[in-house]
């Protein structure tokens, strides 16, 4: 399992907000996973606005990741294992606000 | 993990980005006075801030158990610590993601303070239940330390 700072990624969205980078993981991507804040994602516990958009697009893992001082980004990166993992836990592919 | 008496009432604050420079000071005032009021508290904040701290109370006086934010939000997911009070500071989105995230991991009181420039425009941004104090503070605390005093009741 990789580490978010040890990912080989790309970052999409930076200095965005939270709500800016879900409505573009919703906007450009067709296969959506709803995750709860807390999910572990790439060794580290996401942190956001429920309900929180992951995209998948083949093995490519689209995600937010917020720092106090930096705001939200979000991150394109490559993770089969990953991708895998998101697609057999059976999360939510609709939006349920709670 | 709430400590180890049953009698003691547990506060964390969650501290952001220090940028803001009233976050310090009040929040060692609170600090203060939460410990004054019999609480045990723990401060969960960035590296910078944790810096900041241990510069300004050498002898953790005000602030001296202290977790880095990361941490203490996995450690909620985890259930392995939990807390009575949360009181968390917040003067940009990134501070409202947080809050939503321990809204989230925490059932219990959740104080929010929005300060800084934005504090008043973060309102509309907060779609969960908590108290929150709104004052739009950058270098004096004064008035945060009013509305903080009105909302805790320290006993004389």
């Amino acid at each position: 399992m990789a580490c978010v700072e040890d990912l080989n990624k790309e970052i999409v969205l930076s200095g965005a907000s939270f709500k800016e980078a879900r409505e573009y993981v919703e906007a450009h991507c067709i296969e959506i996973y709803y995750v709860e804040p807390g999910f572990r994602l790439f060794e580290k516990h996401i942190i956001g606005i429920p309900p929180i958009a992951i995209g998948l697009d083949g093995d490519m893992v689209l995600f937010p990741f917020t720092k106090p001082c930096y705001g939200t980004f979000l991150i394109r990166a490559e993770h089969a294992e990953e991708a895998a993992r998101l697609r057999s836990l059976g999360l939510k592919t609709t939006k349920e606000k709670k | 993990m709430t400590e180890d008496t049953n009698k003691q009432e547990h506060a964390t604050l969650f501290l952001g980005c220090p940028e803001v420079p009233v976050q310090m000071g009040i929040s060692l005032y609170l600090s203060y006075r939460l410990k004054k009021s019999g609480r045990l508290v723990t401060i969960a904040a960035n590296p910078s801030v944790i810096k900041l701290a241990r510069v300004a109370d050498p002898e953790r006086h005000y602030m001296d158990k202290m977790i880095d934010l990361d941490r203490c939000i996995g450690d909620f997911a985890e259930k392995t610590r939990s807390t009575d009070i949360a009181i968390l500071f917040a003067h940009n989105d990134a501070g409202i993601t947080y809050a939503a995230t321990v809204r989230y991991l925490h059932p219990g009181r959740l104080v929010l303070v929005l300060f800084g420039h934005h504090a008043e425009e973060l309102v509309s941004s907060v779609d969960f239940p908590c108290e929150m104090i709104v004052e739009k503070a950058v270098h004096d605390p004064a008035g945060l330390k009013k509305k903080l005093d009105e909302v805790f009741q320290w006993p004389a």
